[in-house]
């Protein structure tokens, strides 16, 4: 199969076309229809996209299952996927039938919403497969337009604001960066991602507008590059759209929202600014590092004060975002390896936790915790399932949640054992926002009246949180199956980077000399 | 077979815990039951048979990044064999034991099935116990340490209608958290110096580091050092150690039996545990080391200062864990870890026996828990009583001075203090005046309890009645290792340097003819035709590491003789003033109340900690939390971000009024061709190149 990323990545799209062209009506059978053409299409995304992982060799470092073809205007087409990228196609194929099946109970423009999911899976496979940077950026981009849609017309009261926030945070950064591939482009006389790797942008320091820019070019570059990424990440201080978005978002739109639109971000920062701005990275590190260690502290500490439970969650996603940033940061091999796991992770508890929220927010229509309390009486399953995350989202050694944030943890102290102090305040206050949540929520005594003829988990809510229970004890007792696969890619990676800060070295130290 | 003893549990929780369903409540309870028995019978087997050869089985991949590598393997020695038998029966017996206590429990009603989650939990805290106690590696040891954790969260939150009991559970997770912070640094900063966070490699390598540095806070410190105290601090946390210790007591709000099992005689233990096993460390780290010996000292006195006053029967018993075990950790402080595995052995035994005896009482009386309720139980509960006794024998540490006979607490307790003289005279001391407390609060419970006229609630003396045989035999078997183990294990864990040595497969050697003339002053052990040996083995060599240089139980078999007889007289002394205020004049303890008021209220708020935590902490990071989100967020953040956009604004409201309106999408119109443009243009300009 020589198209298989391609196959992998329009699949969906197809699947929306379906939608667009034959489907009609709005009576319930076809809603239901719209859902079946969404639900099987995202299947069968998810099982041609195993072949990519059978196909996937992790001892070869470089891009495979290249496809390379011409395109309009002169451009290239180019995908690929490499042991930093191949898994999180993985992610996104792996949950986006999960979170169609969570969306069975709109009732709202199902069409449309399906068309909306499927486009952005398309989107969003994109971005992690582009080997071109206009590419790249057209699905990086265009992933925008669906969430903004999803957040503002199936979104709570307070959609358009937070939809336009979302959008505008996001969009300004990567205004920035479209300028700077401008300028790679003009600098390296090529688009291709794999050239660019190996191009080395200029780090002289030079004068502009009487300041001076240490790292030179690169340094430009990467600021430009970074102001994208921190946005999407979130990174502190630019991370207050993020708790807006969720809370409005649909519990479907939370889910792609915090388990796979968040990763991008921490893609782009192993995508292009490690390799491709190695001194400019390493000059900003310890910066970043702070800023990580900054956004632990804070966004669980906010965390710890929510009303909202999605709230609360998006602020402990900020704050897991935190352990990534500073893990990719730390450059070696445990920070960035516990970086990109921490991420895959996230993926599936940060969805289930959502997934959580909106199991509830069904059959009671309110995010209030203080509208809950008592749970466990009536749903024992609930209860369960939402321990089970809610440890993960702790850290509990034995869920996936734990290897990431230790491994980040290991890798930052070799890098400054500060910042991995201030970092490591978070295992305390996660424990603290995290178990009062759920203290407030399930705990205690049923005596709320409204409480009183709340059901347990649904046969169908049950298979949502099956396959994520599933992968979150896997990852957490066989970590293996993640890290053989982005080790090798991490190292090169690394030993491409240390080498390029080695020469800058030496070369500022012969010329200060 | 050590798999077997390792996995039963779990696969006990397992059916229990989602096969109830299936199998019915009581089949499933008694496969549980049975599969602990299984696995603590053959942790005896595995115990006796111990050859002090160290064993590893592999048996699965874990995290593995770069040079940082671990796999899921049972580490097989005597440190492990120890804790193998305490954990799994005492355990064993718990279960069985609950089967009486839980039978009918009045936090739930009549048609819910609360049994079979309870002895899930028990199991699955079990396999998670003895994760930490097999395991090969660090990162293995913590997967166990929070395993332990969240069993134990879910079992004081058994009774989860009780909002105290959800307060407590919590405070107990985060708690042990703030000594998680320090043990994952811990595990950075050795796997940063050594390279590797398995056991062997660690205690192969650790000699190098007390000549390493690491920059941490605001210094250089000493690695070993370093390593030392952070993992000490997380040993702290976990085994309710002074400034951490605050969960402990609250933590009373489970079940009776779960008291017994995870903190009495197990889970709490898991701290000594830890700083036994890396004495390879800690004998390189001596600034650590005095770190733990004055940490377990004031703890030890601390505890027992609070444990004078309470009423609380269980919280009475908690104080005097929390004491106990400042006694283990002094003895680990000093460098004699054997001591420190004895006590802790000894402990679980008659700990556990006091708080199942202390079940027995309350199941008898209906869950009172305040003993000024209690008193005349003796004849009502005479199996109870004498269980009762036997553990405050025990505690107490009754024995005959300057033999090897008497119960185990005498045995194990002496050993301590004796070591303690050695090693640093200030813990010597705070040890000598907590026994004597430890002696006053123990006998005090026993008086108040078992003696005088029966107090409070008429209806209830009138009915209680001695506990059902499944509850008493847990006692018995107990109350077997409480009178026996300390002198049946005397010699291997406290006796000659060669007779530690073989028990814990450590090399050793006899000393060498120059050294005599440096031995022959401190007695007559020489003369008697005696052999000396010294400790040769490397760090890693044998289940705990001794330094050649470090002679402190050798020179504790030596002490004076006063000091051997000190602790047996502080006992007599707590014995005769709690006879005294609590026998012969029960008007003395409130008149003392009286006159004495602030001590009385300081001991009886235990030191105010929870007051000032409160402020400082949990107030503290409240407001802190609501400030960060009210002015940070809204009004730094996001009031500067739209004073920006201001200019935007009322642009995005007509859209957005337009948006609503169905006009949405030439909005996405405008988004593709303002992309369409870009590329354009960068098509153009690199035609232009």
């Amino acid at each position: 199969m020589d198209n298989l990323l391609s196959i992998v990545t329009f699949l969906p799209l197809l699947g929306a076309v379906i939608l667009a062209v034959f489907l009609r009506g709005d009576d319930e059978a076809a809603q239901r229809n719209a859902k079946w053409v969404a639900f099987w299409a995202t299947l069968a995304t998810f099982l041609f996209s195993i072949f990519i992982l059978t196909e996937f060799d992790p001892s070869n470092t470089g891009f495979q299952l290249v496809e390379e073809r011409d395109w309009l205007l002169g451009l290239q087409y180019k995908m690929g996927v490499d042991g930093i990228s191949v898994l999180f196609v993985m992610l996104t194929t792996f949950l986006m039938p999960l979170v169609i099946m969570s969306c069975w109970n709109v009732q709202h423009r199902v069409k449309e919403y399906m068309i909306a999911f499927l486009i952005l899976e398309t989107l969003m496979l994109g971005v992690f497969m582009a080997l071109d940077l206009v590419l790249f950026y057209l699905f990086f981009e265009a992933g925008l337009i669906p969430m903004f849609l999803i957040i503002g017309i199936w979104g709570g009261k307070n959609r358009i604001y937070a939809s336009f926030k979302f959008f505008l945070y996001t969009f300004l950064g990567s205004v920035l960066m479209l300028v700077a591939m401008v300028a790679m482009f003009a600098d390296a006389g090529t688009t291709d991602i794999p050239a660019l790797l190996r191009h080395e942008f200029g780090s002289e320091t030079f004068t502009l507008l009487g300041v001076q820019i240490f790292g030179g070019m690169q340094m430009l570059l990467f600021l430009a590059f970074f102001a994208s990424f921190a946005v999407k990440m979130p990174m502190w201080p630019v991370h207050t759209w993020l708790p807006d978005a969720h809370v409005q978002a649909p519990t479907a739109g939370s889910v792609v929202l915090a388990a796979i639109l968040l990763k991008m971000g921490g893609y782009g920062f192993l995508r292009f600014s490690l390799p491709m701005f190695p001194v400019a990275s390493d000059l900003m590190a310890p910066f970043i590092l702070w800023i990580s260690a900054i956004a632990i502290v804070y966004t669980s500490l906010v965390a710890l004060m929510q009303t909202d439970m999605k709230k609360l969650i998006a602020y402990s996603s900020v704050a897991h975002m935190g352990y990534v940033t500073m893990g990719i940061f730390a450059v070696n091999q445990q920070g960035i390896d516990g970086a990109i796991f921490q991420m895959i992770s996230h993926g599936f508890i940060s969805g289930a936790l959502f997934l959580c929220v909106g199991v509830i927010y069904d059959r009671m229509h309110t995010r209030e915790i203080d509208a809950y309390g008592g749970l466990v009486n009536r749903m024992p399953a609930y209860a369960l399932i939402f321990m089970l995350f809610t440890m993960a989202n702790v850290g509990l050694p034995g869920t996936s949640g734990f290897v990431g944030e230790f491994l980040t943890l290991v890798g930052v102290f070799q890098a400054n054992t500060w910042v991995a102090l201030v970092a490591a305040t978070g295992v305390i206050l996660s424990a603290a926002y995290a178990l009062w949540l759920y203290r407030r929520v399930v705990m205690g005594d049923l005596i709320k009246e409204s409480l009183k003829s709340i059901t347990d988990m649904t046969r169908r809510e049950r298979a949502i949180f099956a396959p994520l229970v599933i992968m979150t004890l896997l990852l957490g007792i066989y970590p293996s199956l993640v890290l053989d696969i982005i080790g090798p890619s991490v190292k090169a990676l690394i030993g491409q980077y240390d080498i390029a800060v080695a020469t800058y070295q030496a070369a500022t130290q012969i010329a200060a000399n | 077979m050590e798999t077997i003893i390792l996995f039963a549990p779990l696969v006990g929780a397992l059916i229990c815990g989602f096969g109830w369903r299936l199998i019915g409540e009581t089949a499933a309870q008694w496969t549980a039951t049975t599969l602990l028995f299984l696995s603590a019978i053959l942790s005896w087997i595995v115990f006796l048979t111990f050859d002090g050869v160290t064993e590893q089985i592999q048996l699965m991949r874990w995290i593995e990044s770069g040079t940082l590598s671990t796999d899921w393997a049972i580490r097989m020695d005597r440190l492990t064999a120890t804790m193998l038998i305490v954990i799994t029966t005492v355990s064993a017996l718990v279960h069985l034991y609950s089967f009486g206590y839980m039978a009918h429990d009045e936090n739930f009603s009549e048609n819910e099935s609360y049994r079979p989650r309870f002895f899930a939990y028990l199991s699955f805290f079990t396999f998670t116990m003895l994760m930490l106690v097999t395991a090969d590696n660090l990162i293995q040891l913590f997967f166990g340490w929070e395993g332990v954790g969240v069993a134990s969260y879910l079992l004081i939150n058994f009774y989860f209608r009780k909002p105290s009991a959800n307060a407590a559970a919590m405070k107990a997770f985060i708690v042990n958290r703030v000594g998680d912070l320090a043990l994952i640094l811990g595990m950075a900063a050795i796997y940063m110096q050594l390279d590797s966070i398995k056991y062997d490699d660690i205690f192969a390598t650790a000699s190098t580091l007390s000549d390493a540095t690491i920059t941490f806070l605001w210094t250089d410190w000493n690695a070993a050092n370093l390593i030392g105290v952070l993992l000490f601090i997380g040993a702290m946390g976990k085994s309710a150690q002074l400034f951490l210790h605050t969960w402990l007591p609250d933590a009373m709000e489970g079940p009776t039996p779960v008291s017994a099992l995870i903190h009495a005689a197990t889970m709490v233990t898991a701290g000594v545990f830890l700083v036994c096993r890396m004495s390879p460390i800690l004998e390189f780290a001596p600034a650590a080391l005095a770190m733990i010996t004055v940490v377990g000292a004031m703890t030890a006195f601390f505890a027992a200062t609070v444990g004078l006053v309470q009423t609380d029967i269980k919280r009475v018993i908690a104080y005097s864990t929390c004491s106990q075990l400042g006694y283990m950790f002094v003895a680990a402080g000093v460098g004699v870890y054997s001591v420190a595995m004895f006590h802790l052995l000894t402990h679980a035994f008659f700990k556990a026996m006091l708080f199942l005896g202390a079940g027995s009482v309350i199941h008898a009386m209906h869950h009172e828990q305040d003993m000024m309720n209690y008193g005349g139980l003796r004849k009502k509960i005479p199996y109870t009583f004498w269980a009762m006794m036997i553990g405050t024998l025990a505690i107490t540490g009754v024995g005959i001075p300057l033999t090897h006979y008497g119960f185990a607490g005498f045995l194990s307790k002496d050993a301590v203090i004796e070591s303690a003289f050695v090693g640093s005279q200030f813990a010597f001391w705070l040890l000598v005046v907590a026994a004597a407390m430890t002696s006053f609060y123990s006998w005090r419970l026993m008086f108040l309890t078992f003696y005088g006229r029966p107090r409070g609630d008429k209806h209830t003396h009138e009915n209680a009645h001695e506990s059902p045989v499944i509850m008493l035999i847990p006692l018995g078997v107990l109350g077997l290792g409480a009178i026996f183990s300390g002198m049946i294990w005397f010699n291997s864990f406290f006796g000659h340097t060669d007779q530690v040595a073989k028990f814990f497969g450590i090399p050793y050697a006899e000393e060498q003819a120059a050294d005599h003339s440096a031995t022959d002053e401190h007695g007559e052990a020489k003369a008697e035709g005696e052999h000396h040996y010294v400790f040769t083995g490397q760090p890693g060599q044998g289940a705990i590491y001794i330094s050649p240089d470090n002679h402190t139980m050798e020179e504790a078999h030596e002490v004076p003789k006063w000091v051997k007889v000190s602790p047996f007289v502080a006992m007599l002394a707590g014995f005769f003033l709690a006879f005294q205020m609590y026998i012969r004049r029960p008007d003395l303890p409130g008149k003392l109340a009286e006159n004495q008021r602030p001590l009385y209220l300081f001991l009886k708020n235990k030191w105010y900690f929870d007051e000032i935590y409160d402020v400082v902490f949990v107030r503290s990071a409240k407001w802190l939390g609501s400030f960060l989100w009210k002015k940070g967020d809204g009004k730094v953040i996001d009031g500067g971000i739209n004073g920006l956009a201001m200019g935007i604004i009322p642009m995005l409201t007509r859209l957005a009024g337009r948006a609503q309106s169905g006009y949405l999408f030439h909005y996405v119109f405008a988004m593709v061709i303002g992309i369409a443009i870009l590329i354009t243009w960068m098509t153009i300009s690199s035609g232009a190149n």
